[in-house]
This record gives C-alpha cells, sequence and structure tokens, in this order.
C-alpha cells in the first residue's frame, strides 16, 4: 500500500478494503466490527439494534434527482434496511466550510427532513462544526442510525446459499452516472438522475411476504454491483453467475458509460438493492418488488453456485463467459 | 440500446461464425489486434473464451498509454513540480509509475493535476486562470491527437498563453513495420484499429501489406464486428491471400479524414520516439513544430528529466510486442495489479495486463501456438 491516502483508498473497492484491513480492523479489532456488514448488530436487553454510520462528501452537493441532505439520511436507512432492520432514529453531524450559503444549507436540511418523514425516521441528535474556507469543500454530513431487528430475521452477508436466485431492485448505476455528468466539463446530459431512495419498505415488504427466504441483502452503492457481488460471493462462500442480457439498465445511462468508457456494473447506485433469494420464491419477490415505490424494474439477474466460490462471472451478450472482480482504483469523483 | 448496436450483440449470429470458424480447419495461428479499445472489447466479451483452439489472440502496442516511455512519464512528473502549474490529462494517465513516483503519488504531495476528457476543456481551464500555467499532457495515436492540435491552434488565434503540451503523441505506422520487420515476433494477421484508421484511412495500409504480405483487416468494437474481422482475416490466412479489408465500412473509408490529418501535421511534425518495449523509432512520434514552440512545455520550462529507472520485472515490452501473454510475466496478479501496478499495461483499462486482469475467467491464458 502507498504511505499516503490516494482517492483509491476512498473508492469503496480494493484500496478500499485494503485501508479498511490494514488499519481500521487491525486498530479497532472485535468480534461485532470485524463481521464488516453494512451495520452492527446488537444484542441489548434481548432486544436486536441494528447500529450505523456513515460520511458524505458529494459533489456537486446538488444534482438531477437529488442533494446531498436526502443522499444522508437515506443512505444511513439502506445500511439499516440491509441488516432486515426498521430503522427508528437518526443522528446528523455537519462539517460547513465557511462561506456557504445559508440558503443552501436550509435546502439541505428540508431535503432532510423530508427523506426522514418519508421514512418514518427521526432525527434525534445533531452536532455542527465551521471550517475556515479551503478546508472542507462547502458541506459534509455525517449519519449514523440505529432501528430494530425483529426475532427470526438473519440477513447477512454470509447466508448466501448455492442455487439462490440474484434479484436487482431497479436499473443500475443510474446515481454514479448522474454524478459523473455532472463534474465540471463533463458535458453530457440524459433524462438520468440520481436514484437517492430509501429501501426498507421493499425489506419490510419482502421479510413480511416471504420469511426466512430472503438470505442477503445488500445496496450496492460505491463500486456498484460489481464489487458488492465480488464481494458477496466472498463472504457467502458461492460462486455466482449473472446473465448480461438480464441487467436492467436505461438506454441512456449505457450510451453515457460508453461514452466514457465506465463500465455501469462499477458505477454507485442509492436507491437500489441486490437480493439473494432462495430459488422457490424468487419470482413471487420480484413481483412484489415490482408493486412497490422504487421497484417497478425488478428482475431476476443470476445466481448462485456451489462452483467457483468466490468468483463472480458474466455471461455476456455473445454467449462467452467472464470473470467480475471488484472496482480497482479508477479514477472516480466523490459520488456520495 | 440502439438497435444497430443490439444487431451487433446478436448471440445467435456470434455462434454461427464462431461454428464458420471451427470448420475452416486453420493451423495455428495467431492474430493481433493494435487498439486499446479492440483489447478492452475481446476481454470484456471475453472472446478469447469462444475461439476455436487454432487461433490466438494477441494484444500489440495499441493502448497509448501503455506505450508511453518511463522517461515521459518522468517528464510529465517532473512538469507536475513546476510551481503554479495546473497539469492536466486524460485519467488512466495518474496511475502509472514513472522511475519514482507517480501523478498519483504526486496529488497526494499536493500538485494540482486533474483529469480532463478532452484538451478542450484544459484550455477552458487555462481561460479559467489566467495567473496559473496549464500543461496538457498529450499521449494518444492519430485519433487523439487531432484534438490536442485543434486546442493548440485555437490557444494561438485566442493567445492563450498559459496554456502549453507535453508531446509524446506516436503515429501507428512506422509501429507496426517494425513489429512486422521483427523476426521474434509472428503475427498470421492484423486486426487493424477502427478509431485510428477513421483517420488514416484504409488505404495507409497498402504499403504494408504489400511489403510484408500480412493479412489485414480494419474492425470496429462491437463483438460482431470484431468476429467477422477475424473471419475475413482467418479467409485470407487459409487461402493465401493478404491484402486490406474493411469491415468496419460505417465508419473507415479508404482515404480516412483528411481535414484532422492536416490539423495534425499543422502542428506537429514527424520525429523519432521511444516506444515502451520497443525502443526508438524514426518518425513514429510527433514534436511540436517551430512556429508553435510557446506551446510546447518541454521548451518553454525547460523541463529536465531526471535519469530513468525501468522498473524491475516488468516485461511490458514483450506484452506490447504480443511475445507474451500477460500472465506469462512472473508479477502478474502477484506482485503487480491495477491495485498496485508496476507496468502501464496494468495500469490502463486499455492495457492488455488489465484487460486480462480483469476479465479472464481463470487468470489462465492458453499455451502459445
Amino acid at each position: 500500500m502507498s504511505d499516503r491516502i490516494t482517492i483509491d483508498h476512498g473508492s469503496g473497492g480494493r484500496a478500499s478494503l485494503e485501508l479498511l484491513q490494514t488499519v481500521f480492523l487491525a486498530g479497532f479489532d472485535n468480534e461485532i466490527l470485524n463481521k464488516t456488514e453494512d451495520s452492527a448488530l446488537l444484542n441489548i436487553n434481548r432486544e436486536r439494534l441494528a447500529f450505523t454510520t456513515d460520511s458524505y462528501v458529494v459533489e456537486p452537493i446538488f444534482f438531477p434527482g437529488g442533494n446531498i441532505g436526502d443522499l444522508a439520511v437515506n443512505g444511513t436507512i439502506n445500511d439499516l434496511a440491509m441488516r432486515g432492520a426498521v430503522p427508528l432514529y437518526l443522528s446528523v453531524g455537519m462539517i460547513l466550510e465557511e462561506g456557504l450559503p445559508i440558503a443552501d444549507l436550509k435546502t439541505i436540511v428540508a431535503a432532510m427532513r423530508l427523506a426522514a418523514d418519508n421514512a418514518g425516521v427521526k432525527i434525534v441528535a445533531g452536532d455542527t462544526k465551521v471550517v475556515p474556507t479551503g478546508k472542507a469543500d462547502k458541506i459534509f454530513i455525517n449519519t449514523s442510525g440505529i432501528g430494530v431487528v425483529a426475532e427470526g430475521v438473519e440477513i447477512g452477508g454470509s447466508k448466501g446459499m448455492p442455487g439462490d436466485k440474484v434479484i436487482m431492485s431497479g436499473t443500475i448505476a443510474d446515481h454514479g452516472i448522474t454524478i459523473l455528468c455532472q463534474r465540471e466539463g463533463l458535458a453530457i446530459r440524459g433524462d438520468f438522475a440520481s436514484d437517492t431512495a430509501p429501501l426498507h419498505q421493499m425489506v419490510a415488504a419482502m421479510l413480511a411476504d416471504q420469511p426466512g427466504k430472503i438470505h442477503v441483502l445488500r445496496d450496492p452503492t460505491r463500486g456498484g454491483v460489481a464489487t458488492t457481488l465480488k464481494e458477496l460471493a466472498t463472504s457467502s462462500k458461492v460462486g455466482i453467475v449473472i446473465r448480461e442480457t438480464a441487467l436492467p439498465i436505461r438506454a441512456d445511462v449505457r450510451g453515457a458509460c460508453e461514452l466514457l468508457g465506465i463500465d455501469p456494473l462499477y458505477l454507485a447506485n442509492e436507491g437500489k438493492l441486490l437480493a439473494f433469494v432462495a430459488p422457490e420464491a424468487a419470482e413471487q419477490a420480484v413481483a412484489l418488488l415490482r408493486r412497490l415505490p422504487h421497484g417497478e424494474n425488478a428482475t431476476i439477474i443470476g445466481e448462485l453456485t456451489a462452483t467457483h466460490p468466490g468468483e463472480v462471472l458474466l455471461e455476456t451478450v455473445v454467449g462467452s463467459r467472464r470473470r467480475i472482480d471488484m472496482l480497482h482504483g479508477q479514477p472516480l469523483p466523490r459520488i456520495c | 440500446m440502439e438497435q444497430w448496436q443490439a444487431a451487433l450483440q446478436n448471440h445467435q449470429l456470434a455462434a454461427r461464425l464462431i461454428d464458420h470458424l471451427q470448420r475452416l480447419d486453420l493451423p495455428p495461428v495467431r492474430l493481433m489486434e493494435v487498439c486499446g479499445t479492440h483489447t478492452m472489447a475481446i476481454a470484456r466479451y471475453a472472446l478469447r473464451d469462444l475461439m476455436p483452439a487454432a487461433i490466438t489472440l494477441t494484444s500489440g502496442p495499441g493502448c497509448p498509454v501503455c506505450v508511453t516511455a518511463t522517461r515521459d512519464i518522468d517528464t510529465f512528473i517532473a512538469a507536475s513540480r513546476i510551481p503554479n502549474t495546473i497539469i492536466t490529462t486524460f485519467g488512466d494517465l495518474i496511475r502509472v509509475p514513472g522511475s519514482d513516483s507517480s501523478l498519483q503519488q504526486e496529488i497526494a504531495a499536493g500538485r494540482d493535476v486533474r483529469v480532463v476528457y478532452s484538451p478542450l476543456d484544459a484550455l477552458d481551464l487555462a481561460r479559467k486562470n489566467p495567473d496559473r500555467e496549464v500543461i496538457f499532457l498529450g499521449v494518444g495515436f492519430e485519433t487523439t491527437t487531432p484534438t490536442v492540435a485543434a486546442a493548440v491552434l485555437t490557444a494561438k488565434a485566442e493567445k492563450i498563453d498559459n496554456f502549453s503540451i507535453i508531446s509524446s503523441h506516436k503515429v501507428m505506422m512506422p509501429a507496426l513495420a517494425a513489429l512486422l520487420s521483427d523476426p521474434q515476433i509472428r503475427i498470421d494477421g492484423l486486426i487493424c484499429p477502427g478509431h485510428v484508421s477513421v483517420v488514416i484511412g484504409a488505404s495507409a495500409y497498402t504499403g504494408l501489406v504489400e511489403h510484408y504480405r500480412t493479412p489485414c483487416v480494419v474492425t470496429g468494437f462491437e463483438p460482431l464486428d470484431i468476429l467477422q474481422g477475424i473471419t475475413l482475416l482467418a479467409h485470407q490466412i487459409a487461402n493465401h491471400t493478404p491484402k486490406i479489408e474493411v469491415a468496419y465500412q460505417r465508419a473507415v473509408s479508404h482515404q480516412g479524414n483528411a481535414k484532422a490529418r492536416a490539423v495534425i501535421d499543422e502542428v506537429f511534425a514527424p520525429a523519432s520516439a521511444a516506444w515502451r518495449g520497443i525502443g526508438e523509432i524514426a518518425d513514429s512520434g510527433l514534436a511540436v513544430r517551430d512556429a508553435f514552440k510557446n506551446y510546447d512545455a518541454v521548451q518553454r520550462f525547460k523541463i529536465d528529466t531526471p535519469p530513468t529507472r525501468e522498473p524491475k520485472g516488468c516485461r511490458c515490452g514483450e506484452v506490447l510486442k504480443g511475445i507474451m501473454q500477460p500472465p506469462g510475466c512472473k508479477l502478474f496478479g502477484s506482485g503487480c495489479t491495477p491495485g498496485h501496478p508496476v507496468g502501464p499495461c496494468m495500469v490502463s483499462s486499455e492495457g492488455a495486463c488489465a484487460a486480462f486482469f480483469k476479465y479472464d475467467p481463470t487468470l489462465n491464458t492458453r499455451t502459445e501456438s
């Protein structure tokens, strides 16, 4: 590893994983953190609480489909939901750069309130720090959240079983391509927008409809679907095969990706989930998702296998197979 | 997806072409592509996985970042250390290791290096930052060079004096001739670069075919484009009828784009250039003409490049010549990965090593024929 932090360390790919393992897990080392799930499960007085935290540094702070505020609320709600938790309370920490217009801050706070209200969670604690001009970029937001996990709900990155179907809840790469195209100097425009959205209602509906059949849930944010699947193949000790022709991608997103030479499988999503579901339950789960907000394009994109554990293979449009790896530090901008 | 594109990704048509190739009963042949986008497309669609055993697909010096000599990378790094400059570059260059550093490490050390998607964006940065010097790192073949030349012409016309470039541009034909005359290298057919050929035209290959009797087919980048190109090459080889054919007629003409070539010629003059792994090739590079010397950063800032140190154990040179497939290098996948690249072929998304590492299902390749 290089002896300084580089932008790759924040990319959500291989370099982030190395930093996590060599610095943070080595430093903080305990059995709960070491599971490296989206949120920690805590047993307190026989109640199971999910607890998580996330920081948001996206640039630009306003973008088609949302802003840094609703992104920060939805992102933490989703990290709780991916353990099957019902999200309840959030805290918000703000680092503001001197000179930020108060009107911008109010817009961001209003978006956070709306996102929290829509999801039925309360923002119950907060902190604000201001730093001199140039020491931060307009606004950085940290959110932490807690939720409760009902009895019998056992969702985790190690629970995938050979035969499980891989469900994608909607179109991929919308958030990542939107942020990329918003950057200075990139004059590519489409009708696409960030997909930032809370996912806990989808999760609650799936768990209520077919208890025990939903094995793994993960929102493919930084690093995209490819990196998430690779991580899950490793943690569940299974192989994964996905079909290129089954991947839901908007035509304009696909076009922008080709122009930029970027594989949409590696771009971030902020309102989509991947689910590993028992094969007999998969069709019903897809039908359910399609009836819910943000789930209209849900589809089965592949399945888990007992062969090639730890590897993800993509069946291409021409019928060949290739390996999918984690994101290896591409020069991507701050996306969340 | 566009309809034409869906047609070029048709599973059944691909299967028929593959079946046809299988029946040709070819002797072992090595086909080389010399275009980073072909490298990527072949890997992305796992076309090696579909090839008959007789056909080996190998990558040549078609990735502009990969063929950039370590010395040129060192020059870029030296430029980034000039006070008050903004370095602008295509993204892939940032991670290529030089002798002692990389542009990425220079960014971490506080230098201002920015990724742009066009040299015209770099020119825009120069307009917006009149008190800073903006240097664009010019790498690439005939495809990208016209836009760099256009940026220089615009800078001169608009008197944008804080903009300059470092020209590490290369032209394809002298390098192909050098490869085909190398007795170490066996190439039975050339998958000619689609983008470069849009500019130079199919006629540019006539001399090559006549002199070396090597089958040449220009092709596009969709999987069926490439499979069709391979099929045409296989026929030329089987029938002993080397010629230049175009399987990419929706983009490539016989004469190419004369206007783009004229813009290149106005700003740049042919010069000797060092190719990584291949060495110095006469007339294979492009130097800024004297009339534009104010826009040549090397002259303007008298950039002094320190002595070059080549990375130890790196076999990028042999990979670029198609002598070795990436997994043949001892560093491949262990000492050299996209996260910790040693050589440029592992850095660029168009590099043969990066493409193999990212996409090859087995991390192995079939035995060299």
